[in-house]
C-alpha cells in the first residue's frame, strides 16, 4: 500500500517545528508502524535527507520508549497497543497519516518525534518506592497477600511509563501514571507503611513538574497500552485525602 | 596464559561464606570517597547501582535509554528461579546448582553456579520486600510454576511480565538512591570507550546522545552491566538498541572475551515476514506444554494446515525425542526446526516456520482452559500475525535470544583488567554453553544485589580513592580516539545505509555462525566478515552531524563493533571442535544427530585477548573442574 505521511519535524527544543509531507510506498500490511518509518528513513538517507528521529527500543510493547501521536491519538488507532506493536494492516492504501510527538507542557520536544520525559522520572524519584535496603528482609512468604489484592496491585504495576496518558489528556495531567504507582504500592502491606507520605510527595512532584490536574476526561485510560483503569486515579484521590487528615509530616 | 577463576578452596557449600569473611571491607566512613561507574541499568546494573549507593559509595549510572526503567530485562516474560522449595517437591540449593551445571552442558564454573543457587532465595525475599507483585495462591502465599530443564516447580512469576516487575523493583530502589544523592543518573548517554590507567580500569568515555558532546568520567572502579550481543544476528529478540559496544570496547582495551560462540537460539518466536523485519518477538516457551510441533511430511506441501490429514503430518519432536517430546530443551528444538525447514518442509509464505498446534489441547481441555493459560500470548500472536491460534496452528521459528558468552570474569566478577567488573548477561560466568529458562533474571539480580557489593569492596580497599582524575593523559587519548572515530563515520558519506550493512552481517552470522556450524561455514564467515567490514568503512552513509541527536550515528558505531565482534564469534566457534549446549558443530554429532561433547579436549573456558583489528586474537584457557556434578552426556530422549 502507499501512504501519505505528515510528520512533525523539529530540529531542537528551541527551534520551530512543522509538519512535513512524505510518501511511504510499497508498505506491507505485515510491517509494524515503526518498520514502516524505518523504510521511509532508509529512503530519506539514500536521498541525502535527514531521517526522522523517533524513540523506540524493545519493539515488543513493554519498554515504554516509543511515543507517537498518530492521527491525533497517542499510540494510534488500536486499543491497548503501543506504536511498535501497531501493524500496518490497520491502515489502507491511500491513507493520510499525521504523526506527531507527545505534546504536553512537561514534555519538551528534543527532536522531531522525541520528547523529554524526565519529569516522570522526578515524580518516581520523589517517592515511587518502598524504602527498603538490600538484604536483611523477611522470608518472602512471611508476608501474606490476598490473591485479589496482589492481582489489583499487578493491574496497576503493569504501567510501562510511556507517557501516553499525559499526551492524551487535555490538561497534560500525569494522574494515571502517578496513580498507577501509588495504587500498586498502596495495595500491598509492604507499601502501606509509607503510603500516606508517598501519595503526598508524588502528587506534589507531579504538580511541580507542570503536569495539569485531572478533570475526568478519561482520555488516559482510552490510550493506555496496558489498559490501566481510571479507578486508580480515584484511589489516588482517596489516599491523598486520607493522608491530608492523618499524616504527621515531619519535614 | 592459564586463567585462574579464583574459586575459593574448601567445601562447595561453604566457599562463598568463607570468601566473604576473607575479603577486605571498606570502612563506612570511607565509602563516600570512592566513585563507582555503573554502565547499563537493566536488572544487573540497576540492582548494583542502587545497592552500592545504599552502602554509601558515590555511583555514576549510565544508560542509553531515556529512563533506567527501559533496560531490556524488562521484556523477560516467564519467571525467575529460586531454590525456595515452597511446593515441597524436592528442590534445594544443591538441586538448582546441579540442574544449572547440567543444563549448561558442563561449561560453567562450579563455585560460581553454586553461589548463584545459594543467593537465589534472598532475591525473592528482596523483591517481595520491594513490592514486586508476584503471583499468589488463595491463601496469600507465593505461587510457583515449572520450566524447561527442571523436574521441580521453582519459578516465581508475575503474569507474563516477570522481567518488567523485577526491573521496576530495582528501578524503584535506584530512584530512591538518586533522590538521596548517592547515585547520579546519566540517561541518553552511551559508553564508547573504557579508560585504562596503568593496567586498571579507571573511567569511561561517553557520548551524550542529545547534545552529541563526548566526555569522560573517572572512577575508582567500573561495572559493565550492558547485556548481551544477540543483535550481531541483526534479527533477534533483543531490543533495537542492544549492542556489544561497551563490552567490545573493554575487550579492545585488554579485558578477555570468553566463549563468544555460546549463543542461545530460542525455539518459539514469531517467524520473519519480510526484508523489513526489524526484530523478532518471542512467545513464552510455556506454550510447548500444550502445543504440538509439526510440519507436513511431504516437501513443498502448501495446503492450509487444516487440510493436511493426520497421516501426512510429521510431529518430529515427538518422533525423535519420545520421552521429552515437545518439551525438549531449547537448543535441540531449535535445531530440529531448522532441519525440517532446510529439507523444504517449512510452513508459511517464507518456508521458515513450523506449526505449533493447540488443536488437540483445545479438544481435550476446551478453549476456555487454553485461554486461561495462554490468553495473553494468543492475543499477542494475533496482534502481530492477524491469525487466530485457537482456529489454526501458530507458526513459530527459532530466533537468537541470549548470549551465554561475555567478558571473562573471576569468582569476584572481576575481568582480566583490575577494577573492571562485569555483571549479568555481559559476563560469561554462570550458564555454560546453554542457559535454562528463568535463570537470566536470577543471575542479573544475584550479581547486582548480593555479589558485587562484597567483591568490589575487596578491590577498592586495596586502592587509593580518587587517585586518577580525568586530567590523566589516558583520558585525553580516549577522547581523541572516540572523537576521531565519530568524525570518520560522519565523513564517509557513502551509498549504503547502516541498516543495510547490519542486515547483511546478520544474514552471514545466521547462515554460517548460527544454529549448525561447520568448519566450512565458519571459514566462509571468516572470509566474508572482513570484506563487509571493509565495505562498511568505505561506503557507509551516516547523515547529519556529531553535535546533535543523531540516531544513525549511534547505530553506525554499534554496527562497526558488531562487524569486528562477529569475526571473533566465528573464530571461537571454529576453534571449539565439539558440540555442546547452544554450540553445534555438524562434524561433531552422534549417529542419531545429538551433540557430541569433547571433554578430553575442550573442557575449558576459551578467553580471547585482543591483538588488533586484522590480527588473530590470542587464546587463553581456564580449565573447568567438575568435582560435584560428574561429567555426563545430556540426554532428553
Amino acid at each position: 500500500m502507499d501512504l501519505t505521511l505528515y510528520v512533525w519535524r523539529q530540529k531542537g527544543p528551541a527551534e520551530p517545528g512543522r509538519l512535513q509531507q512524505y510518501e511511504a510506498r510499497d508498505i506491507s500490511p505485515d510491517m509494524s508502524f515503526l518498520e514502516m518509518l524505518d523504510v521511509v528513513n532508509e529512503g530519506l538517507i539514500k536521498a541525502e535527507q535527514e531521517p526522522i528521529a523517533f524513540d523506540h527500543d524493545c519493539r515488543e510493547g513493554i519498554c515504554g520508549m516509543c511515543s507517537q501521536v498518530i492521527n491525533g491519538v497517542a499510540h494510534g488507532p488500536v486499543e491497548k497497543t503501543t506504536v511498535c506493536q501497531l501493524h500496518m494492516r490497520h491502515f489502507k492504501d491511500g491513507d493520510s497519516l499525521y504523526i506527531e510527538p507527545w505534546r504536553a507542557r512537561a514534555f519538551p520536544v528534543i527532536k522531531d518525534l522525541i520528547v523529554d520525559r524526565s519529569a516522570l522520572e522526578r515524580v518516581m524519584q520523589a517517592g515511587g518506592y518502598i524504602s527498603v535496603h538490600t538484604g536483611g528482609v523477611a522470608d518472602a512468604n512471611a508476608i501474606l497477600i490476598a490473591k485479589t489484592d496482589a492481582e489489583t496491585a499487578m493491574d496497576a504495576a503493569e504501567c510501562i511509563g510511556c507517557g501516553a496518558c499525559v499526551a492524551a489528556c487535555p490538561n497534560g495531567s500525569a494522574m494515571l501514571f502517578t496513580a498507577a504507582k501509588v495504587g500498586h504500592l498502596a495495595m500491598l502491606p509492604q507499601g502501606r507503611v509509607e503510603a500516606a507520605q508517598r501519595v503526598c510527595v508524588m502528587t506534589e512532584a507531579m504538580l511541580k513538574e507542570g503536569f495539569g490536574n485531572c478533570s475526568n476526561h478519561y482520555e488516559c485510560q482510552a490510550v493506555c497500552p496496558k489498559g490501566i483503569k481510571v479507578q486508580f486515579i480515584a484511589k489516588l484521590n482517596r489516599e491523598f485525602i486520607k493522608a491530608q487528615i492523618t499524616t504527621r509530616r515531619d519535614e | 596464559m592459564i586463567l585462574d577463576g579464583k574459586s575459593p578452596s574448601g567445601p562447595l557449600a561453604e566457599k562463598w561464606e568463607k570468601h566473604r569473611h576473607e575479603m577486605k571491607l571498606v570502612n563506612p566512613a570511607n565509602k563516600r570517597r570512592y566513585r563507582i561507574i555503573v554502565v547499563g541499568t537493566g536488572l544487573a546494573g540497576a540492582s548494583a547501582a542502587a545497592t552500592l549507593g545504599e552502602l554509601g559509595y558515590n555511583v555514576e549510572a549510565f544508560c542509553y535509554q531515556d529512563s533506567p526503567r527501559r533496560g531490556h530485562s524488562i521484556a523477560a516474560q516467564g519467571g525467575i528461579n529460586a531454590a525456595k522449595n515452597y511446593p515441597n517437591d524436592g528442590d534445594s540449593i544443591y538441586r538448582l546448582f546441579h540442574d544449572t551445571i547440567k543444563g549448561g552442558d558442563f561449561r560453567a564454573r562450579e563455585a560460581n553456579v553454586y553461589r548463584l543457587a545459594e543467593v537465589s532465595n534472598s532475591i525473592i525475599d528482596q523483591c517481595v520486600a520491594q513490592g514486586v507483585p508476584f503471583a499468589r495462591d488463595y491463601a496469600g502465599y507465593l505461587g510457583n510454576r515449572s520450566f524447561g530443564g527442571a523436574q521441580v516447580s521453582r519459578t516465581f512469576y508475575a503474569r507474563g511480565q516477570t522481567g518488567q516487575q523485577l526491573l521496576l523493583g530495582a528501578y524503584a530502589a535506584l530512584c530512591r538512591q538518586i533522590k538521596a544523592g548517592s547515585v547520579r543518573l546519566h540517561p541518553r548517554t552511551e559508553m564508547l570507550d573504557l579508560v585504562v590507567v596503568e593496567g586498571e580500569a579507571k573511567g569511561i568515555t561517553v557520548r551524550d546522545m542529545v547534545t552529541g558532546q563526548i566526555r569522560s568520567y573517572a572512577g575508582d572502579a567500573v561495572c559493565l552491566c550492558t547485556g548481551g550481543y544477540s543483535n550481531v544476528f541483526y534479527l533477534s529478540t533483543n531490543a533495537a538498541g542492544s549492542n556489544v559496544t561497551a563490552t567490545y570496547r573493554a575487550y579492545k582495551r585488554g579485558a578477555f572475551f570468553a566463549n563468544p560462540c555460546f549463543t542461545q537460539i530460542h525455539p518459539t518466536c514469531i517467524p520473519v515476514t519480510g526484508e523489513h523485519q526489524s526484530k523478532l518477538t518471542l512467545m513464552s516457551e510455556s506454550l510447548r506444554n500444550d502445543g504440538r510441533v509439526w510440519v507436513p511430511r511431504a516437501k513443498g506441501d502448501k495446503r492450509p494446515p487444516g487440510e493436511i490429514p493426520e497421516s501426512e503430518r510429521d510431529y518430529y519432536l515427538e518422533r525423535k525425542y519420545p520421552s521429552y517430546g515437545n518439551l525438549a530443551p531449547r537448543d535441540i528444538s531449535s535445531r530440529a526446526a531448522k532441519e525440517v525447514c532446510d529439507e523444504g518442509r517449512g510452513v508459511g509464505a517464507s518456508g521458515r516456520g513450523v506449526y505449533l498446534d493447540f488443536g488437540d489441547a483445545i479438544a481435550r481441555l476446551g478453549q476456555d482452559r487454553i485461554q486461561e493459560r495462554y490468553g495473553n500470548l494468543f492475543d499477542m500472536y494475533e496482534k502481530i500475525t492477524a491469525e487466530n491460534a485457537y482456529r489454526q496452528p501458530m507458526r513459530i521459528y527459532p530466533a537468537p535470544h541470549y548470549a551465554m558468552g561475555g567478558l571473562w570474569v573471576d569468582y569476584n566478577l572481576q575481568s582480566t583488567l583490575p577494577g573492571l567488573f562485569v555483571l549479568g548477561e555481559a559476563n560469561f560466568s554462570d550458564h555454560g554453553a546453554n542457559r535454562l529458562g528463568a535463570s537470566a533474571l536470577m543471575q542479573g539480580l544475584a550479581d547486582g544485589y548480593f555479589i558485587i557489593p562484597y567483591t568490589i569492596a575487596h578491590y577498592l580497599a586495596q586502592t587509593v580513592p580518587g587517585k586518577v582524575t580525568t586530567d590523566h593523559a589516558e583520558f585525553s587519548k580516549s577522547l581523541e580516539e572516540v572523537d576521531g572515530r565519530t568524525k570518520k563515520l560522519l565523513s564517509l558519506k557513502g551509498r549504503r545505509t547502516v541498516n543495510e550493512l547490519h542486515r547483511e552481517l546478520g544474514r552471514v552470522m545466521w547462515e554460517h555462525v548460527g544454529m549448525a556450524r561447520s568448519e566450512e561455514s565458519l571459514g566462509k564467515a571468516l572470509k566474508l566478515i572482513p570484506q563487509m567490514r571493509a565495505e562498511f568503512w568505505e561506503d557507509v552513509r551516516v547523515p547529519g552531524s556529531g553535535a546533535e541527536l543523531n540516531q544513525e550515528l549511534e547505530k553506525a558505531g554499534r554496527v562497526a563493533d558488531f562487524l569486528e565482534f562477529g569475526e571473533l564469534m566465528a573464530r571461537d566457534a571454529l576453534f571449539r571442535r565439539e558440540s555442546c549446549g547452544g554450540h553445534f558443530r555438524v562434524e561433531y554429532q552422534m549417529a542419531d544427530g545429538e551433540a557430541r561433547r569433547d571433554d578430553e579436549n575442550f573442557c575449558y573456558v576459551a578467553a580471547w585477548q585482543y591483538k588488533g583489528v586484522d590480527q588473530e586474537p590470542v587464546l587463553h584457557k581456564e580449565s573447568l573442574v567438575f568435582q560435584h556434578v560428574p561429567l555426563s552426556t545430556r540426554s532428553y530422549k
